[in-house]
């Protein structure tokens, strides 16, 4: 085989010859100008993170493309179209208002507005982990035929839940600006606001966190797809939003669960729901969390991108495999 | 010349695990470690492609041939080995380039033409010209879910054609087209070829790789075989088709002996000692265009069949008929038969191109029930030392005359 390989070989080479005898001359030049660069290299397993989100950047294009995809997408064909992103947040308000203030009789100003402040981020948050978690099974068919840095996905999935998160932030403003003129409730413009950008920030990183992770995950195991749902929905009643934060922290205290009380408190989405209660829920403040936010928010925005590097590194690992196992 | 894409010692194994679900690795947890089969789809592949070539890849189903085109376009990674590249490289794979199906073909265009690389503003600009070529303007604003197989591969191939990539990668994509858009694509191929940018195929139309490809590449269960001139790697990879058909045939003239123990009534014809000949009796497989040939065999009949003819076929291997007669379309009477009679054709010349053969025989009474076939029984094989195309060997003489200006002659 190999003599016959190498005695003919010539005779193929001739005709390519002819053929740029009367190809333009720049091209051969430009394309020789061009750097020979390794297709998916091998990256160090410390520093890569650093490359891959330059070849990310390299793509803001696409990212920009994938996200109105994915909004486009998600209600096409749907009459409402993207009406539907509110009706979720608003009946979860509507139900948990009925349920707790006319059922269980709470007393507490303004309830609408709690947890409506807190049920946002915690929307996007489930948005990003949630959709995350399906971004690359559900895109195979881009995913086999084309190649790009693949955490485009699960970016994309982080950029339309902005968009939604966004909107329900109108909302929200909106549902203040009616409370603070048609109800006797004060609503304060506190230095709190400024807490709100970092709260993001934290929901962001850890998400984004969770999200690489999962989704590269559920790749090699189907089922995370399914028990990522039930998770969240459980994380759901361990963060703050229907229940003021005061109340777990007294009955810890009267229990005297002292460790139980810091494990409860350390969860990142917890901070950031208090947070953003206590930005935006300015009507009774002796129901938000009265701890320094500042300093743990910077704590766990620091722990998150440690997490965040971490799962980006175990996506980098596993994505080479992608394309054969969908 | 210049390396643009350098393949070097790759190999890639991929392993067959199908069970993913927990019910399944639960149920399974043991077997699967047992039952994990890993295989090895690419071994050591060592390629260096010089920008402007236009290669082919050719070789069976399973040879290994996409996983390699996928391989150089980055969506696999090799598991040993690297692939390195120059300049901006655009995929037709499969059906498709990547769209996705909810979004219309514009909004498809542009997702693409991202993929690849492209700003917004240059997509605008390559805009009207992919539309133009793909000619699918009244559906771009249908999704492309609904678009046919035809439609999907017009503006795949429009798009990445169109945004100016240095190398294409072309996976058996332009069959879907109609005959018109291939035309069309293989020009636009052939002015990229001219433009010195660098093509790689896979397809198994191998006719296509010895019209466009200076360079071929044949893969037999991800090893490479061969790496050179077209014509060469198309004879190797007819030659193993021809072992196939060789076994089938075998296969066929078993059955055809063993046929006689419990053959129906209604089949009271045989077909035996199946011969392909230099026409003069002698047994013979490899002929040069213009050989005399001939085929003999033996029919058999039990009964008594007055009004009886022998055909005969020859295919190519893409299963084209190349030849089909029979002895009662050449009006010829045939003496009745009854027991054995050994049948000859023979034919002065064989005007056929380079290329493996089938022959199929078959003999039956011109009105009756009687009949016997023998499907692909012998191959043959046709060597030529000039290529030509289609199926008929022509012989051409070529004079280039002057053209004489007509003189004015003043009336």
């Amino acid at each position: 085989m190999a003599t016959s390989s190498t005695h003919t070989r010539g005779s193929g080479g001739e005709l390519p010859a002819s053929f740029l005898e009367d190809a333009p001359q720049t091209r051969v030049e430009a394309v020789e100008a061009l750097p020979m660069e390794r297709v998916n290299p091998p990256r160090a397993f410390f520093r890569g993170a650093l490359s891959d989100v330059g070849d990310i950047l390299k793509f803001r294009e696409l990212l920009n493309q994938l996200v109105r995809k994915e909004l486009k997408v998600k209600y096409k064909d749907s009459v409402l179209g993207f009406f539907w992103t509110l009706v979720r947040p608003m009946t979860q308000l509507i139900i948990y208002y009925l349920a707790f203030t006319i059922f269980l009789g709470n007393q507490q100003p303004a309830y609408a507005i709690f947890i409506f402040s807190g049920l946002v981020v915690w929307g996007l948050f489930t948005d990003i982990v949630g959709g995350c978690t399906g971004s690359i099974v559900g895109n195979g068919g881009l995913l086999k035929k084309t190649y790009f840095p693949r955490e485009i996905f699960p970016l994309a999935v982080v950029g339309a839940a902005l968009v939604n998160f966004l909107l329900q932030m109108v909302v929200l403003f909106a549902a203040i600006g009616v409370t603070a003129v048609f109800t006797e409730n004060s609503v304060v413009l506190s230095s709190d606001l400024a807490l709100v950008p970092l709260a993001l920030l934290v929901c962001l990183i850890w998400g984004l966190a969770l999200g690489l992770f999962l989704a590269a995950a559920t790749v090699y195991f189907r089922d995370l797809q399914h028990l990522i749902e039930i998770v969240l929905l459980a994380l759901f009643w361990l963060v703050p939003i229907v229940y003021p934060v005061v109340l777990p922290i007294n009955n810890f205290a009267k229990t005297g669960h002292d460790f139980l009380l810091q494990v409860y408190l350390a969860n990142p989405m917890l901070n950031v729901v208090a947070a953003f209660q206590r930005a935006f829920y300015t009507m009774a403040p002796q129901y938000t969390f009265g701890g320094n936010l500042w300093g743990r928010l910077a704590v766990l925005a620091l722990i998150g991108l440690g997490v965040l590097w971490l799962a980006q590194r175990y996506f980098a690992r596993a994505q080479g495999d992608f394309a054969q196992e969908l | 010349m210049t390396t643009v894409i350098r393949v070097s010692d790759v190999s890639k194994k991929f392993s067959l695990n199908a069970n993913k679900s927990l019910k399944e690795r639960l149920v399974n947890a043991r077997s699967t470690q047992q039952h994990k089969t890993e295989f090895w789809a690419l071994r050591n592949i060592d390629l260096e492609i010089a920008s402007g070539t236009s290669l082919g890849l050719i070789g069976h189903n399973g040879s290994g041939k996409s996983t390699l085109l996928k391989v150089i376009g980055g969506i696999l990674s090799p598991t040993e080995g690297l692939v390195e590249r120059r300049g901006r490289l655009a995929a037709l794979l499969e059906l498709g380039a990547g769209f996705h199906g909810d979004l219309t073909g514009r909004e498809n265009v542009y997702l693409n033409a991202s993929i690849l690389g492209l700003s917004r503003a240059d997509t605008d600009k390559y805009f009207d010209a992919i539309v133009d070529f793909s000619g699918i303007e009244e559906f771009l604003d249908t999704q492309v879910k609904f678009y046919s197989s035809g439609m999907y591969v017009r503006l795949a191939f429009a798009v990445a054609v169109h945004v100016d990539p240095e190398i294409l990668l072309i996976d058996e994509v332009l069959s879907v087209g109609d005959e018109a858009f291939q035309r069309k694509c293989l020009e636009k191929i052939r002015s990229f070829m001219r433009e010195g940018r660098t093509i790689v195929f896979v397809t198994h139309a191998l006719d296509l790789v010895r019209d466009l490809c200076a360079r071929a590449v044949l893969l037999d269960h991800g090893v490479m075989q061969y790496d050179g001139a077209p014509t060469q790697a198309i004879r190797m990879i007819r030659d193993t088709w021809n072992e196939a058909a060789e076994v089938e045939a075998e296969a066929a003239a078993a059955r055809a002996e063993s046929a006689p123990a419990g053959a129906p009534t209604y089949t009271p014809m045989r077909i035996s000692d199946v011969v392909i000949t230099d026409g003069d009796g002698n047994p013979k497989d490899t002929f040069k265009p213009g050989d005399r040939f001939g085929v003999e065999c033996t029919v058999t009949s039990d009964k008594r069949v007055s009004d009886w003819a022998v055909g005969i076929k020859i295919e190519n291997h893409m299963d084209q008929n190349c030849y089909a007669s029979n002895t009662h379309l050449m009006n010829l009477e045939l003496d009745p038969i009854e027991g054995s009679r050994r049948v000859a054709f023979s034919y002065g010349s064989i005007p056929l191109v380079d290329g493996g053969y089938h022959v199929s025989l078959a003999a039956h009474g011109v009105n009756g029930p009687h009949y016997a076939r023998v499907a692909r029984i012998k191959n043959f094989k046709i060597v030529d030392s000039e290529w030509q195309d289609g199926l008929v060997r022509m012989p051409a003489q070529v004079e280039v005359r002057p053209v004489e200006t007509p003189s004015l002659t003043v009336r």
